[in-house]
Order: structure tokens, then sequence, then C-alpha cells
């Protein structure tokens, strides 16, 4: 291993230290780290924190951000926000979905707006423009993301998105330039984001009293996503630790017959 | 090994049997009494592992294909909400489907680099090392097609990337890579007709795996196994017989493997997954990097070494088929790399070279490394890799063979086993 080693020295220090590019002002800062409920082999959703997060998604990120792949029933189905099928109907029914055409061929009502229907719970979460083009232009050009799986679709997942939104509250450096119709957010890329800051305190009002500070509302929220986005999670944890201690049996009782089996052959 | 089976039909049916379809003799002697050598270690239950790699990725496959749609509009709303949200445990085969094709990655190059350091490759055993490296080709590109198919960014501008590699033929014949390109594609970009046809080879391939594998374990039976001592079984007496001895212990192995296999299944899921691939493919918007998965990586960094499009592609392509000539770029008369220490050192750079290379690729082509203050761009070490990759098969394992002086060989595998321990790796 003479030769060996110097070259493992190297590349050991290559995997540990990373790549450091230049750093300047536009270049993204890292990720706040931040505890979750749902970390590590039996994490779980905090059902209170699913609740106010749905809340926060409600009132203030479905105004310009679609939630496409999440059905009305998925918030009363297991490991999800454990509202009850009553809540869950009613939530459903407070939303309009488009209807067009009926059976008359008609996609106006006689008030010539779109045909709609309330919600039920097969249906899945209206997004708030029609299109990709009403959407930007109602958001000076840029286009707001579903968030049905924005926790899994960014590195750092609901770290990255936890210090986004409560990232609007630094100041850009001195000489930073933050361009016209756009906000200062170092966390980021280019640091330039169209998305004007979305939380305040007391955007909401939480039905279970709790305080609705930027940073409280960012980590309820961001509990939503992460469950929007792996609304398995909890299925999957359990299942884990069943087919662990199988496995972890089966290995055990596979070691002894291989013991017995060589006994002797080696 | 062929002709001596010691298979007796016990009852009436299996006489009957094997006068028309000697099916139980033909299990009976590749498996049950196969003499396999008495020494082989953990690194030879890699072969059953693989085994089952296959199969667990052949059936949740055929399961994930029953709820998937090949639609460039509905392939991704059909995996991220189909499979993964409203088909009954569609997210627990998906998730072992995609994590399965790392493990069978793992396993894989655990086997083949067992392959390399205990000389398998060498005489008599070059058939089975050929068949070996055609099923890992055959596996690079089933797991590219199989890439693809959840229709997400990286999937989108991954097939783009690797399937635009043919229009540096352009450079060779004018409008010839662009014309192959086209045809790929069945089109003028990647979109619905390329999705298509990925998804019929993705589902052809495998099978065509499965045949390979069994000429490839067809092969393995005419020699019977190498062994770490890489010398040759001189009697019954170095040898026991497949079952129960190697089912128990491969049994026992592939048992731990399941549990790291599950460790990732269920505790990290998205481990080796992309966070671009959760965005559904958008041909207008480019990733700031695209890198392939990385059991690719290595072979990534060496294509992006090479300045010139045309060159990079022939280095890359170069790099696979180097895999099939080491039979005979090996000098060695010694199998085993225990019993050359020359090799031995060689060895282990390479192994480590390649995860350099690994390293390199997953990252962005221009990066730099900053070493203490010294600025080292990373495409100098990818070269640096690449030229040890070649160096590696074309110089040293000629060279190394001529000049080592190779310690001596044990006698036999019985006396190394069960007289005075063996010396061990």
């Amino acid at each position: 291993m003479r030769i060996a080693l110097p070259f493992l020295a190297l590349t050991l220090g290559l995997l540990l230290g990373g790549t450091a590019t230049a750093a300047d002002d536009s270049a993204p800062l890292p990720v706040e780290h931040a505890q979750w409920s749902f970390e590590g082999p039996l994490g779980t959703y905090d059902r209170g924190a699913l609740q106010r997060g749905f809340q926060v998604y409600k009132e203030v990120c479905s105004a310009c951000h679609s939630l496409n792949l999440v059905a009305f029933h998925d918030l009363d189905g297991p490991g999800g926000p454990g509202f009850t099928e009553a809540q869950a109907k009613a939530l459903a029914a407070g939303y309009k979905i488009p209807a067009g055409p009926n059976d008359k061929g008609e996609i106006f009502d006689t008030h010539g707006n779109p045909l709609t229907r309330p919600g039920v719970l097969a249906d899945h979460f209206p997004p708030p423009f029609p299109n990709e083009e009403a959407a930007r232009a109602s958001n000076g050009g840029a286009l707001p993301p579903d968030l049905s799986l924005i926790v899994k679709a960014r590195a750092g997942g609901p770290d990255y998105v936890n210090s986004l939104l409560i990232g609007f509250s630094q100041k850009p450096p001195h000489g930073f330039t933050v361009q016209d119709g756009k906000f200062y957010n170092p966390y980021f890329a280019g640091r330039n984001i169209a998305m004007p800051p979305p939380l305040v305190d007391g955007s909401v009002t939480y039905a279970d009293g709790t305080k609705s500070s930027v940073v409280q509302e960012a980590h309820d929220v961001v509990t939503f996503l992460a469950w929007a986005a792996d609304p398995n999670l909890e299925a999957r944890h359990q299942m884990g630790l069943e087919v662990m201690a199988f496995l972890v049996l089966l290995s055990g009782l596979l070691y002894l017959s291989y013991r017995k089996i060589w006994k002797g052959q080696h | 090994m062929a002709g001596n089976s010691t298979y007796v039909p016990a009852t009436g049916f299996t006489r009957w049997l094997d006068k028309r379809l000697p099916i139980l003799r033909l299990t009976h002697d590749t498996v049950s009494t196969f003499p396999t050598p008495r020494n082989l270690n953990i690194w030879y239950t890699f072969g059953g592992i693989l085994t089952f790699c296959l199969g667990v990725q052949i059936v949740t496959g055929v399961v994930l294909a029953m709820h998937y749609v090949a639609s460039a509009d509905l392939a991704f709303n059909s995996v991220e909400g189909g499979i993964m949200r409203e088909v009954n445990y569609g997210w627990l085969i998906r998730i072992l489907h995609a994590n399965g094709a790392s493990m069978f990655f793992l396993a894989v190059y655990i086997h083949m680099f067992r392959g390399v350091y205990y000389g398998s490759y060498k005489e008599p055993r070059e058939m089975i090392w050929i068949l070996g490296v055609l099923i890992y080709l055959l596996m690079m590109a089933t797991a590219f097609f199989g890439y693809v198919l959840p229709w997400g960014q990286m999937s989108f501008w991954g097939a783009t990337v690797i399937t635009s590699l043919f229009s540096a033929l352009d450079q060779v014949i004018p409008h010839l890579g662009t014309a192959i390109t086209t045809w790929l594609w069945g089109d003028f970009a990647v979109g619905d007709a390329t999705l298509n046809r990925f998804f019929s080879l993705h589902y052809l391939l495998p099978f065509a795996i499965a045949a390979v594998v069994g000429l490839h374990i067809w092969a393995l039976h005419i020699p019977g196994n190498n062994n770490p001592l890489g010398i040759d079984v001189k009697g019954p007496q170095d040898t026991v017989p497949f079952h129960p001895y190697y089912t128990a212990k491969d049994a026992f192995y592939l048992a731990l493997f399941m549990i790291l296999f599950a460790a990732f299944v269920f505790y990290a899921p998205d481990f080796f997954g992309n966070p671009d691939n959760s965005i559904q493919a958008n041909p207008l918007v480019t990733p700031t990097d695209i890198v392939p998965e990385w059991y690719l990586l290595p072979y990534y960094a060496m294509l992006r070494s090479v300045p010139q499009k045309l060159i990079g592609v022939l280095v890359l392509l170069g790099s696979l088929v180097t895999l099939f000539l080491i039979p005979w770029l090996d000098s060695s008369k010694v199998r085993s790399c225990r019993f050359r220490p020359l090799m031995k050192q060689c060895f282990w750079v390479f192994a480590l070279d390649c995860v350099l290379l690994g390293y390199v690729g997953s990252q962005s082509a221009d990066a730099v490394l900053n070493l203490g203050g010294m600025q080292l761009p990373l495409v100098w070490l990818a070269r640096a890799g690449t030229a040890y990759y070649f160096a590696y098969f074309w110089v040293l394992m000629p060279l190394v063979g001529r000049i080592e002086r190779t310690k001596a060989l044990p006698e036999s595998i019985a006396k190394s086993v069960l007289g005075t321990a063996g010396e061990r790796i």
C-alpha cells in the first residue's frame, strides 16, 4: 500500500474538502439546518404543524402557488394533517373546481363567469392561475413553481425552503444591487428572487392560538410541504421498522445455520 | 462440470421425467453437487446477490409498467401523482426499483473489482469475464433508459446529453452524427417519440440481461469458480458441494445486503436521487449542472476531461471496450493479487482512481479546487484520473506481469485452508 497511501489521502481530502469556488456576492449562502419532527428513522409529521402549515399554504402561498399533486382526500388520510373526513369535505367544498363545458356545451354561466362546482374529496387543489402565461403575467414575468414536490425538488430539502422563507429579513450587503422588481434573498441562487417576502408576523391567525411569527409560519408551512412531497413517510418509517426487525432476525438465523454447516470445513 | 452426473432419480415420476426433460438432473448437477472451491470468501457472494438484484428489478419493474404512462405530457404525473400517491404501495414498489438500480450497480462493481483482484478473467475463464462485461454494458444502457422514464429535468437533460454524443460524428462525416441523433430521437428533439422507444427498450433489455446471465453462469460451470488463491482445484479435497455450503453462505450475506438495501429504501429513499428530477421535464430550462446517476460518474468525468467532443466520446468508448480485452492485456501467469505485491498496489490505486473520477464527475465541469491557496481546476484531476485508468489496463497490466517477483503459491486450496492459516487479503 506504499504507493496507494498518498493517493488515498488525496482522494479522501477531495471528498471531504469539496470544491471551493470563488465566493462572490451573488453566490447563495449555505442553508441553515432546522429541527424537523420527520427527521430520522422514527420521524413522524407533527400534526399541529401540518394543520397550521396547511393554513399558511391556504391563506398565503396558494394565492400564487399551485399544489397540483395533492388531493383533498389526502387531508384526512393516514400519515397526513389528520383532519376529519367532515373537515376535509368542508375544506374541499370551499374551492371552486372548473366544471365546463356542461351538457349544453356552455363554459360560462349567465354572468359570463366560467362554470364551476364545489370541490369534493377526490379533487386535487385547483391551481390559482388557468395557465403558465396567466401566472407569469400576474407575477412580473416569473412563474411561481408548483409546491407539491418543492421540498424534494431543491437541494437541502426542508432546510432550504425554510431558510429561503426566513431569509428575506437579511439586508443586502453594501454595494449589492437588487434588480428592479426583485427582492434580496441570500439563500436564492443569484440572491435576486421574484417572490416578494411572503410571510410577516401575524400573516395568519392560528386556530390553536400559536403565535404566528415568521419563523413559526415558515416552520409550519415547510412541515406541510414536506408532507405534500412525501405523504407516505410515516407508513414507510413504520414498515421500515418491521422489515428491519425481520431481516435482522433472518440474518441471525441464517448466520447460525451457516456456521453449523461450515463447522470443521475451514 | 459436465459429463459426470451423480443424479439418481428416486421416484417413478422423476425417472419418467429424467428420460424426457432432465431438468432435475441439470439442477442437481449445477446447483446441488457442483464442486466449488472451499475457500471462497465474502466477495464471492455477490454473484448470488446480483441475481437477486436482477429479480427485484424485473418484478418491481413489471408492476411499475402496469401503472406508468409513457407520454411526455403524462409520464411525470403518472409517476409522482399516480404511482407515488394513488397506487396501493406504489411508493414502495417505485423506491425499491429506484434504489434497487443503485444496489445492483454497487453489487456489480464489487463483483467486478473482485474479479480483477483475484484474476478471475484469466485463462480459462475469459468467456465468463467477457459475458460479464456485456452484462455490465447492458445494465448501463438499461439504467440510462430507465432514468429517462420519470421525465424529470435530469431525465430529459440526461437523455439529451447522452444521445447528443452521437452528433460528434459530424466531425468525421458532416451531417452523419446529426442524422443518427435525429434517428435515435425519432424527432428533432428529445420528446414523446424518444420516451416511448426508451420505455420499450427499458422493458426489453432486462430480459436480454437475464439471458446473458444464463450464459455467464453456464460459462462459469465449465472451468468452475476461481478462488482467492487463484490456483486450480487439484482434487475433491479442495472443493465442497455448492449446496448446502454455498447456498448457506450466500443466503446469509444476501440477508446482510438486504439490510443495507432496506436502509436506503425505508430511511433514505432519495439518497441516490437528484433534486432536479422532482421537477417535470422542461425543454426550455436547462439545469445548472447535468449529472448522471452515481454509477456512471467516472465515465462522465472521462468524457468531460477531453475538450474535443469526438475524442471525448472515443475516450468514453475506449474505456468500456478496454474491459473486454483485459484477459489478454494482463501478462501475469499468477492470477490472484495476493501473490502479486506490485499489482496489488496498482489495483488499489486503480480502485481509488475510479472513486476520484466519480467525484470529479459529480462536480460542475468548470469547478476549481482550492488546495491551500493553490487553484487546481478539477478537469486536470479528471485528466490524470483518465490517464491512470487507461495506463492501468494498457501499460501496467502487460508490464507488471513481466517485471514483478510474485510470491510463492500455496500447494493446494485444501492445504492452505485446512493446514496452517493461509495469508489473507
